[in-house]
């Protein structure tokens, strides 16, 4: 079985934020709830790269080691998801995720959070594929229609892709042999010489 | 000839005292001499090793070591894009706070249940004679009754999240267990907040009984009366207790309750500083970790005033204690209060925590 990847070119990545745009549109989350989101480091300066980061579907996912109601699952195809029935928004995925995953829809007194939510690869969630109540939980699920997630799919450079790991790594591998150059080159320059 | 002899034996000597300076001369000169070049060098060479470096992954190992970017999604901590302290806390939560502290746990409880079954209950020695001395006022009893039901009510639900995976899912089921934590979070962080103003008002009222003195330091160090034959003095408050009492103030005011309400975002409303998932990771472990040792101490102090010692629970149910028992106990106490024994409701007392004790 495939085992399905993100990989975010920095290298081509123009903080559009059309990924952020897709996404939200596709799985209509609610207001403050970001399942992606661009960041870009070294805003401003000379050499600045911005990368798109969303749930990066770990193997061995931390989130779910530390899940008090154990309520993550790894599907066949590698993609980490979440039983929303059993989650009771206690925040422990947030603290142990790498990347910022995991989302709330509230903030409020008592420290209520309301369900987690996050990046679904595009794949819904435990309920009944492409049913009303997994739309309204969890978002499209284009995976079981044999498409993959739209931030991908609508990224203008081509600079996000998903997909299978082996290709998406076939795809990076062909690209960097194109481009060239030792690792010290980098930014400036990889374009123009030092002297410039 | 007969003067020249000492002549040649004094520029002997002074040959091998030149020859020996020269020596150690070249040999401090081969250590220190190629060392110089430092100095001349030193810059140059670091500032050519700086400029081959590999640039790319210096830029991605401050990345990875969590340095912030601009995003254009707003929340806090949108533009960190590697969150680093997960790793320890992960590690921490689910290595040594659940693993050491579940034993530590059932250590506490087979502790106890060892004492009671080596030990027994402590008796009062003499004959009841029926004549009581007041020892807690209502008020007081009311804040200890109230926050001990809240203590109660927090450590279930407390290890509930820490050990429910382990031990509740595959009692109650995934569905059945994901209810009860949903409760029990909620009630946990609806809870915290009631009983921390229970702890607080025990700092309020308690702690004129619970300055250490010399008295406490020859209570602790015959073990409460367990090494030697004679029961130690005690005030109101015997070493024992003030050492729990201070516990219950540093532990469990200080570290866990002022932990617990930076979590629910209190402390964010009274403007201690943001709530950052650093800051939340560090609350969470001081949260837990103190929360486990002040319920294993808990649990002998709840041993020592029911079945543990006879005529103890009485002082914190009716209010009022038996003469003998404040003699045995608390015998510099007993002399401030003798004045004050009475018959008042004392055969209650009496039965009341016998029936008490019998039913726990």
């Amino acid at each position: 079985m495939a085992r399905m990847k993100f990989l975010c070119d920095a290298e081509r990545c123009i903080e559009c934020n059309g990924c952020v745009t897709a996404c939200k549109n596709e799985n209509e989350v609610p207001w403050g709830v970001n399942r992606r989101r661009v960041i870009t480091l070294g805003d401003g300066n000379a050499g600045e790269k911005s990368i798109s980061v969303a749930c990066m579907h770990c193997t061995d996912a931390p989130c779910a080691a530390v899940c008090p109601v154990d309520c993550f699952y790894t599907t066949d195809e590698g993609i980490v998801l979440h039983d929303k029935d059993l989650c009771i928004g206690c925040g422990y995925c947030f603290y142990a995720c790498p990347f910022g995953a995991p989302q709330y829809p509230e903030k409020e007194a008592f420290g209520v959070r309301g369900k987690m939510d996050k990046c679904t690869f595009c794949a819904g969630g435990p309920a009944e594929n492409n049913s009303a109540e997994e739309k309204e939980k969890y978002g499209g699920n284009r995976i079981a229609e044999g498409k993959l997630p739209l931030c991908a799919e609508m990224c203008s450079t081509k600079a996000l892709i998903a997909g299978d790991g082996d290709m998406v790594s076939d795809i990076y591998r062909e690209r960097i042999l194109k481009r060239g150059g030792r690792p010290q080159t980098w930014g400036w320059d990889a374009a123009y010489s030092k002297s410039t | 000839m007969k003067e020249q002899q000492p002549k040649s034996r004094v520029s002997a000597r002074k040959r091998m005292r030149a020859m020996g300076w020269s020596f150690l001369f070249i040999v401090l000169s081969a250590m220190i001499l190629p060392s110089t070049s430092y100095l001349f060098t030193s810059d140059q060479v670091y500032a050519q090793v700086n400029e081959d470096e590999n640039q790319r992954s210096n830029f991605w190992r401050a990345v990875r070591q969590g340095n912030e970017g601009y995003s254009a999604v707003s929340g806090p901590e949108t533009g960190v894009l590697i969150n680093n302290g997960g790793q320890n806390w992960r590690q921490i939560r689910n290595g040594v706070i659940s693993t050491y502290g579940g034993w530590a746990i059932i250590g506490s409880l087979a502790a106890v249940l060892l004492f009671f079954l080596v030990k027994g209950k402590i008796r009062v020695e003499e004959n009841l004679s029926g004549l009581t001395v007041p020892r807690w006022h209502v008020l007081e009893r009311f804040m200890h009754w109230y926050t001990a039901a809240g203590f109660v009510v927090l450590t279930i639900t407390g290890l509930s999240m820490l050990f429910g995976r382990i031990v509740l899912i595959p009692l109650l089921g995934a569905k059945g267990f994901s209810a009860w934590a949903n409760l029990s979070i909620n009630v946990h962080n609806f809870v915290g907040p009631f009983f921390s103003i229970g702890v607080f008002a025990m700092l309020l009222f308690w702690v004129k009984h619970n300055i250490p003195n010399a008295t406490d330091l020859k209570w602790l160090a015959t073990g409460g009366g367990l090494i030697g034959n004679n029961h130690p003095s005690a005030g109101k408050a015997n070493g024992g207790e003030k050492v729990w009492y201070w516990v219950v103030i540093l532990i469990g005011l200080l570290a866990v309750c002022g932990t617990g309400l930076a979590l629910i975002g209190w402390m964010e409303q009274l403007g201690f500083g943001d709530t950052t998932r650093a800051s939340m990771q560090w609350m969470h472990q001081i949260h837990a970790i103190s929360a486990i040792i002040w319920t294993v101490i808990f649990f002998g102090h709840a041993y020592i005033g029911t079945i543990g010692t006879e005529g103890a629970l009485e002082g914190m149910t009716t209010g009022r204690v038996s003469v003998e028992w404040a003699k045995q106990h608390h015998d510099q106490w007993y002399e401030e209060v003798k004045d004050q024994a009475s018959v008042e409701s004392s055969s209650s007392a009496v039965a009341d925590a016998s029936a008490e004790t019998s039913a726990t």
